[in-house]
This record gives structure tokens, sequence and C-alpha cells, in this order.
């Protein structure tokens, strides 16, 4: 059974005079025991509404809502009171956010910082508390711990600030972390040693992690299944290889032709995804990623594309996905031979303008 | 896509002879004092953030720098513009000697010399229309006879860098990240310049944006014969666009190669570092392939550390030489390596040993919590 099964999680945002924003439209996915699985997609995807939703950190005030179950062991977390909910917090679930600097309390010593979970959720204090608090350190690998307790955040580099912030997170050896874009403010040679730890973490305890991010990079060393998001939709779930040597969805392919690899050539051209990510349709149905889509057909905007099921853990919501063969290597240059897949019934149809383009503006 | 080529009129867009340098920078030096006092500013050091760099950026290409945040490569970019005043050293832009020239001279030849920044929302003034941003530039340097003339030359601009005519009367909030970023480099463009700065142009930038504006740096490149120097942390990027890479640690350049050697034969062990520390989308390679951690974090740049600066945390590390000798750029191949040992480790003969980390204060920390951040250079004192 799985740890974490998040059904049709949906989070809605409504304010007087604003346009109401679905941030999260119908997000499932699950995270066994152990398991690395990764939320990727752009910016206002809603893979951090998503994460915050489940940990119950949205703002309980009218206006926005969350619908769905997110069961946690049983519990569904969308559901639990607020003392319940701090009781999992922390201990069951942590989290690891991407600002080490705003997260942690600038007024605090690191040391009270760490042993405030041990003291609220382990029932730790005084010297007891601090040598745990030391050990901590020590095991995400700070040097010289007992220091650095008494210290504060601000005299911390950047990669020791977020190496605190792991600390604190797996103080109660959580069952479940959550990493929120965890290196993206962080430098290479940084975001890889936070990277190695994180690793180490989930080997040694296993402990499950959902990681957020954006960088494929990350996901391709890290994941055991990766979820894409866009616009706040799952548009495609797959085991991290299969992912890569065959996407389905042309969200998908399009955000893999369109990274710069390290070891690729010079001077190749790039495929960038037409538009941006403002582009939606001007009408709640059907598939949001339809406007920059180089595979749409008609039938996108009829509705909102089902979710298409094929056997080894793998989903996609596309009426015209890429056909299995076409990696990324042989990119959907158009939309004029695509494969008679199922659930493609218009797949003959080339490009009639039922969606509309594109904004010129963005389509270099 | 076809697009008319010259935007501007000049001898700025004649086919550039390949082979020769646009711009020549020799022992370039920017270093900032840190004061101290309350009435009177005493000087108790310096940060040394550009600390004698030599590189050539040859006429028509892309000279990429890399490195890690506070490695001083925009510091670099912008003493080369003379945006911020180099302590020593020179910089020669196309036969002209930039750093003696005078405040008016100097002013005039920033028409060749453009920059785009990374942030296109906050260098962009949020109170000017794209048409009032783009003219601004040329009439400060009187280009264009007139309204009609200038209106025109925008509007060639606007249409190169693929934004539509209706956009001149929009302002900056009403586009899109890539929309903005691409105003900003039509402003740098409308006047014509040789040489384009830019400084981490698509980090800001959504991963599916970020290649359509590689892409227009390319093409506008092509069309137009541009030399950029494009400086960015984001390896694969800078590898993706630059015919040479400059790889900077701490004030200095550590290596310099042409693109693809870069990672295939990194000599450098810092370069080998970073190399080995972007993610690839690929989890073949990702699995593959052996990560050279580095151990701590970049020393500050106010008291970096003596001999070769990066042989705190180099696990190549050798007792001679590294701690007490600083390294020269040398000419290995087609690369330029500041490091004793790289023939000795390209070979295999020196083995990679185990770094303990140091501790590394940010910038302004102190010791104890209280007191002022003192750099602990020889004669300083607080």
């Amino acid at each position: 059974m799985a740890l974490l099964e998040v059904e049709e999680l949906s989070v809605t945002f409504r304010q007087r005079g604003r346009r109401t924003v679905r941030a999260v439209d119908g997000v499932s996915f699950s995270v066994d025991a152990g398991e690395v699985v990764g939320l990727v997609g752009e910016s206002g995807c809603g893979k951090s509404v998503t994460s915050l939703a489940i940990m119950g950190l949205l703002p309980r005030q009218a206006g926005v809502t969350v619908e769905g179950r997110a069961d946690f062991d049983g519990t569904d977390l969308l559901r639990v009171d607020r003392r319940t909910m701090r009781d999992i917090r922390g201990r069951d679930i942590a989290m690891i956010f991407q600002d080490p600097l705003s997260s942690l309390n600038p007024v605090l010593p690191i040391g009270r910082q760490v042993t405030e979970v041990l003291a609220r959720h382990r029932g730790l204090s005084g010297e007891a508390a601090r040598r745990e608090a030391a050990e901590l350190l020590d095991r995400v690998g700070i040097p010289d711990p007992t220091r650095r307790l008494r210290e504060y955040p601000h005299q911390l580099s950047g990669g020791m600030r977020q190496r605190a912030l792991i600390a604190i997170a797996v103080a109660c050896r959580p069952r479940l972390l959550i990493a929120d874009e965890p290196t993206t403010a962080l430098d290479v040679t940084i975001q890889a040693q936070i990277l190695e730890l994180l690793k180490e973490l989930v080997r040694d305890s296993g402990t499950a992690l959902i990681m957020i991010t954006h960088d494929l990079g990350v996901v391709a060393g890290m994941c055991d299944t990766v979820n894409v998001l866009y616009a706040g939709r799952v548009v495609e779930t797959a085991r991290r290889r299969p992912l890569f040597t065959e996407p389905r969805h042309p969200y998908t392919v399009g955000l893999l032709n369109s990274i710069p690899r390290l070891d690729g050539g010079r001077g190749e051209r790039l495929s960038p995804i037409p538009g941006s990510v403002r582009d939606v349709l001007p009408w709640a149905d059907g598939c949001a990623f339809a406007p920059r889509c180089s595979r749409q057909v008609p039938s996108c905007v009829g509705g909102p594309p089902a979710l298409v099921l094929t056997h080894t853990d793998r989903s996609y919501r596309c009426v015209n996905p890429v056909p299995p063969a076409a990696g990324p290597a042989t990119p959907a240059d158009s939309g004029t031979a695509p494969a008679p897949t199922a659930g493609g019934s218009a797949a003959g149809e080339t490009r009639t303008t039922a969606v509309p383009a594109a904004r010129e503006e963005e389509s270099a | 896509m076809t697009r008319e080529a010259a935007v501007t009129d000049g001898a700025a867009t004649a086919v550039p002879e390949r082979g020769d340098s646009l711009v020549e920078v020799r022992d370039l030096k920017v270093h900032f004092p840190i004061t101290r006092g309350i009435l009177f500013d005493r000087v108790v050091g310096h940060v040394k953030a550009v600390d004698g760099v030599d590189l050539t950026i040859p006429r028509g290409r892309t000279y990429g720098l890399v490195g890690e945040s506070g490695c001083g490569k925009s510091t670099l970019g912008r003493a080369i513009l003379r945006l911020t005043r180099p302590t020593s050293g020179t910089v020669v832009f196309d036969g002209i000697e930039l750093t003696g020239l005078p405040a008016d001279r100097m002013r005039a030849m920033r028409r060749r010399m453009q920059m785009i920044f990374q942030d296109p929302m906050s260098s962009l003034d949020p109170r000017q229309n794209v048409e009032s941003i783009l003219i601004e530039g040329l009439q400060a340097h009187g280009i264009g006879a007139d309204r009609a003339a200038r209106r025109k030359l925008i509007t060639r601009t606007l249409d190169a860098v693929g934004l539509p005519t209706w956009a001149l009367s929009r302002y900056p909030h009403e586009f899109s990240g890539g929309q903005r970023q691409r105003i900003g480099i039509a402003r740098a463009l409308v006047l014509g310049p040789d040489l384009i700065v830019a400084d981490e142009p698509v980090s800001a930038l959504d991963v599916s944006v970020q290649a359509q504006v590689i892409n227009l740096l390319d093409e506008l490149q092509e069309e137009l014969g541009l030399t950029y120097l494009v400086i960015a942390h984001d390896l694969a990027v800078v590898r993706h666009i630059s015919d040479v890479v400059g790889v900077m640690y701490l004030g200095t350049l550590v290596e310099e190669a042409p693109s693809d050697r870069l990672y295939s034969q990194p000599l450098h062990p810092y370069t080998r570092a970073l190399m080995s520390a972007v993610p690839v989308p690929d989890p073949d390679v990702e699995d593959r392939r052996e990560r050279i951690l580095l151990a701590g974090d970049l020393p500050s740049p106010a008291n970096p550390p003596t001999g070769c600066r990066f042989h705190t945390r180099c696990p190549w590390a050798q007792p001679t030489r590294c701690p007490d000798e600083r390294p020269e750029l040398r000419t290995i191949g087609a690369s330029r390596v500041a490091c004793h040992w790289a023939e000795r480790i390209a070979s295999g003969e020196l083995r990679r040993h185990e770094v303990t980390a140091q501790l590394v204060r940010p910038e302004d920390a102190g010791d104890t919590p209280g007191t002022l951040a003192t750099p602990s250079e020889p004669g300083s004192f607080v």
C-alpha cells in the first residue's frame, strides 16, 4: 500500500474582483515508502501549492478551497483537525523549502531551532536534546557542530543553511520528506553536495521523498517516479527511465528538447516550446497545453483530456500523444503525421484552427 | 525565418573578419575597499572581486564566463564596460584603450557595447512604455534624424527580436518574462552595438522560454555579426551558446577552453568538479557518471587562500607548490589552464584524495554574534 495517496486534489483561490484561479486541478499521485517521487513543472504549474496543500500550510480562510483526498497512512491529511496536523507535521512529514535564509528564524540560534523539533515531537530537552542536535548537524555534514549550534543563520553560508534546514527536517526521522526546490538557490557544486546528502538520507533511513523541481537534470539523477505537471494538472506520470527515453506527452517532449545539455554539441539549435505558460485556453475545458502544442487536434478542446493508462505504471493526459518510438531524439516537429494511437480520434486531421494559436510574439 | 538583416546603419554590421579580437583584457583587477569607521572611513582591507584576468574575445564570437556566485564574473563583465571602474589593468576595445578614456568619449563608446541584464523586470523602468525605453538610447547618442527615422529604427529592432509593433505603446508589466527579456535585448540592439555583454540572460526564465531566448541570441549573432560576452552560472547554457568558455574561481580565470573541449577534456580540477556537478537530463548519463563532490564552500574573496586559490577544496592538491605558489595560466593544447599539475592529473599520475570541509563564513558574518566582520589580513584591525 502506498504511503501517501493523493487523489483528485484541487486548490482554488477566489478573491473578490479577481479572476478565480484553480492552481491545482485534479492532481493524483502516490508515493510508496522509501520512494523518491518527482513533481516537475515550470513556474505556475501548481507544484508548490500541491505540497503546501498536503502539508496543510495553505491559509485556512474564505476563498481558498482545497478539495480531494490526501491519504497518508490511513489519515486524510486534508480533513484532520489542526492539532493532529501539528503532530504529523515535523514528525511524520517534514518539508525543506527553497530559500533556507527565509525559512530559518534569523533571531534564534541554529541550536534552538533544531532542539525545538526534538522537544516538540520527541520530548527531548536539555543536554540530551543538544547532543542529539549536534549529532544531526554532524550527520548532514556541518563541520564543528557543537559550535554551530550556538550560531545564527546569517553566520552560515547558503549551503550550510540548507544543511541545517535538512537537519531540522530529518530530526524526527519522518516517513515522508517534501523538498520544494531545495537546491534552486544554490550553486552547482553545492547543489551536488545537497542532492548527494538527500540521496544518502533516503537510502539510509528509508524515508520517502517528494522532490519538487523544475530541473529535469535533478529528476534524472534522483527520482524513481516522475509526475510532470502543467497548469495544475499532472500531464504525464512515468518511471524515471521511460520518461526520458520514451516521453509520450508533447509537453514532456517539448521540455526535454528545449534544455541545452551539458554533453550536447555546440550550436545545435534548441527546439523551444512556442508561447509561454501564460497562454491558456479562454475557456476552462480542454487541454491547457493545447495553445502551445505542436500536435494539437480539434478534440483537444472538447473537454479535459482523459488520463490514458498504459501498462507499466505509466499514464498521460493527451488525446494525441507522441508515438512511443519517437523519443526526444526525433522531436514532434509538427502535427503533420500523428500516429493513429488510441484516443486520438481525430488524429488524421492536421492542425485545424479549433485551438487558438500560441500568441505571435513568443513564437520565435 | 527571414528577417531584414541590418538593424543599424554604420560599419558595425559589416561581416566580421573571423580571427581578430574585439576585446582584449590584460591583467584586469577590481578591488573593492572594505571600510570601517564612523566619521572617517578607514580602509581595512579589499575584496578582490577580480584579481588579474587576461582574456581575449574574438570578433563575431561568443565568450562564455562561468563560475559560482561570488567568483567575480559579473564584476568582470561590468569592468570591461567600465560600469565599474577597474583598479588596474587595461581593456582594449577594437584598438581603443578604454581604461584611460575621458568620460565623454567613454559615453560615446558605450553605443558600441551594450548590456543585457538578468532580471528584465527590474532592469526596465515600469513607468516607461516600450517605445520610450527604446528611443531613450537613440536620443542620448543622437542616432536618427527625426522622430520618424527613430521610429523606423525601433520598429525594425522589435521585429528582429520577435515582438509585434503594437508592443511599442505597452508597459513592461504587460509582458511575460520571455517577452520582457526580448525588450531588454531590443534596447541593447537598437543602438547597433558590436559587443553585447549578457549577464545571466536566461536564468530568470522558465525552461521552455529559455530556449526561445537562447535561439534568438544565436540568430541575432548570425545575422548581425555580434560579439557576445555571456556571463552565467548555468554551465549547460553557457556551453551551448559559447565558442570559448572561461571558468572563474575567486576572481581569477582557472581555465579557458573551446566549449567542446571543456566537457570532453576538462583540465583544471575545479572545471572537472563543476562539470561533474551539473545534472544532465538523462538517467543513463546520471547513473554512469562519476561525481567529484567538492568539500566546503567558496572562500571569501576578501581573504582568498594563498597560492592556488582552489587548493583548500581541491581533491588533487599537492603539499608542494599548491599552497604557496600562485599558478599562471598556461597553454596546454587548445586550452589555457592555471594549475601546476594539470598534465599529471590528466595523465592519471596524480590521484584524488579526501578533502575535509573548511567552514566558510558568508560575507558580513562575524566570528561571534554581535561583532562585525573582520577581514583577517595582515595589518587590519578594528
